[in-house]
């Protein structure tokens, strides 16, 4: 049942330290705001899924709360490689992590499997490529009708996922629309959930009776954070910051810079400075 | 060469091979560009299709990720990610697939996982994205790709996704039913499969390329095809419209 809280109490209260946490998010409503609460909050040793791993993974990868990353494509869109995660990779700063590699479809397929309570995703991939050698999770089974050998791996069921979703209504509903990546699968996964929203309504109003709505009895703790995806973006509220996701690969190129931004950035600030990061992209970008 | 870059020659190379009834899984970067280039010339009704789950995208600018708000505004409709990958990709929807990477070997095989070894890796890459599965599901597979001896090697660091495996039939054999890698469109040159073989062979050479270029540039001995043709230069059309993109695509990304 979903309860208001803080995005402090949410995270206190859902994430602790050893945990399996999905922060999903495909492109669109990726939750920033969280993963710095729990930077914040000095989360350690915890297993972190992701298909698409990108600034919140290197920055929590780069202030020490990750001990295995579970994943499928790890860049920053557009721009290039994570340099915190290849850091971490290549010269075990600031420790080694543990890598799980699969493939999107790999993934999106387990999600999926977590979602619908079966033990493992089954597909038709990863033929002739190198993964399964260095991936043990990563098997086939024959199908028991043709015989065609498929891909399996295991189904994704995280202790918590964390998500950010367009609005909330007083009863805890979520709504979310445009690309919705794999976050309604996450959530239904997992054990546990934290919802951040751009803001909370009387009523969705009117709407496609088809829209994306994840009833309150699924979701664990809301939090309204304005902005809570910037730099990434939020359809109708702001368009995406382009401009942060270039900068950071110069941020996120020399540990002393990074540290210095993270402690400036992150660690001295709460939530509510996504609004006023979010203000400028208001204007033109988000809003249809 | 003058009037144009070897880029745009790429770009545009690919863009010609599009056809109007296509639907194509596009990527970033040269692959959007081409993509988008087809559809404002000789192919306005192909499908567009992004990984992030919109389908049928007619962007105005070109975006800067595969999830940017552009591409689902302007979609037919937009899909989840478990539902693209499984019906749209999966279910043999798409005719194109548009791939490119680190590394390349010269059966269309690609890396963009690690350059060493892959449990200590001295360059570690993205990883596979959709890519393994985008190889073996599509219809067929255009390779876009600037030439360098780094990229082009004789034996990849890690097998991301399959192309002719090691030739011949080696693709069928490991239970893949597609076409694969029909066409390596690269900023010197057009490559398609050897019918035999299914060694990459140069077909065309840019305008101005010549085949010490191509040698230079690749880092196994590079065989050409019976019959080297010229691919025609681009047209004073297709250089305005790839052009205007790129200028509205910057336009929009440095204003936001």
């Amino acid at each position: 049942m979903a309860q208001f809280h803080t995005l402090h109490d949410a995270v206190a209260q859902n994430i602790f330290d050893g945990d399996t946490v999905a922060f999903e998010g495909f492109t669109h409503l990726i939750p920033h705001a969280a993963a710095h609460e729990v930077i914040r909050q000095g989360r350690r040793d915890l297993t972190v899924i992701r298909m698409t791993p990108d600034l919140i993974y290197d920055q929590l990868i780069g202030m020490g709360c990750v001990r295995k990353l579970v994943f499928s494509f790890a860049g920053n869109p557009g721009v290039g490689l994570l340099r915190r995660l290849r850091d971490a990779v290549e010269e075990g700063w600031p420790h080694p992590i543990e890598l799980e590699e699969h493939s999107h479809a790999a993934l999106a397929n387990a999600y999926e499997a977590g979602a619908a309570g079966l033990p493992c995703a089954i597909f038709r991939g990863y033929r002739g490529v190198d993964l399964p050698s260095v991936n043990p999770n990563i098997k086939s089974v024959t199908c028991p009708f043709t015989g065609e050998e498929l891909a399996a791996v295991p189904a994704i069921r995280p202790n918590v996922a964390v998500i950010h979703a367009l609005r909330a209504d007083r009863k805890g509903n979520v709504f979310l629309e445009g690309i919705t990546g794999v976050q309604k699968e996450a959530v239904l996964a997992s054990k546990r959930s934290i919802v951040t929203v751009e803001e909370i309504v009387d009523d969705f109003g009117a709407r496609s009776p088809n829209a994306t709505i994840l009833p309150h009895w699924t979701i664990g703790a809301i939090a309204q954070v304005p902005g809570g995806a910037h730099p990434s973006y939020a359809q109708g509220y702001y368009g995406r910051d382009n401009g942060a996701y270039i900068a950071w690969d110069r941020i996120a190129a020399e540990r002393e810079v990074f540290l210095s931004w993270m402690e400036e950035n992150v660690m001295k600030v709460g939530p509510e400075i996504f609004e006023i990061r979010t203000a400028r992209l208001r204007q033109d970008g988000g809003a249809k | 060469m003058s009037g144009f870059t070897p880029s745009e020659m790429m770009t545009i190379a690919a863009a010609r091979a599009l056809k109007n009834d296509d639907v194509c899984f596009v990527g970033i970067d040269a692959p959007s560009a081409a993509c988008n280039v087809a559809r404002l010339t000789h192919a306005p009704d192909i499908t567009l299709i992004y990984e992030s789950g919109t389908i049928g995208t007619a962007p105005s600018v070109l975006p800067l990720s595969i999830g940017d708000g552009e591409l689902c505004d302007t979609a037919l409709t937009t899909v989840s990610v478990p539902e693209m990958f499984r019906y749209w990709l999966q279910g043999g929807r798409i005719t194109v697939g548009f791939l490119g990477g680190a590394q390349i070997d010269r059966f269309g095989n690609l890396n963009t996982t690690v350059v060493g070894d892959y449990t200590r890796p001295k360059v570690r890459l993205p990883g596979g994205g959709g890519a393994p599965e985008i190889a073996i599901s599509c219809g067929q597979i255009f390779i876009t790709m600037k030439q360098s001896r780094r990229g082009f090697v004789e034996k990849l660091d890690f097998i991301t996704s399959l192309g002719h495996g090691t030739g011949g039939g080696d693709r069928q054999a490991k239970g893949v039913a597609t076409k694969g890698p029909t066409l390596l469109l690269t900023d010197l040159a057009i490559w398609e499969p050897d019918p035999g073989t299914r060694e990459f062979t140069v077909t065309s050479l840019h305008p101005g390329v010549r085949r010490e270029h191509i040698v230079e540039t690749v880092g196994w001995e590079p065989r050409f095809a019976e019959t080297v043709g010229e691919t025609p230069a681009p047209t004073a059309e297709e250089l305005e419209v790839l052009r205007d993109l790129h200028a509205r695509t910057k336009a929009a990304h440095s204003g936001a």
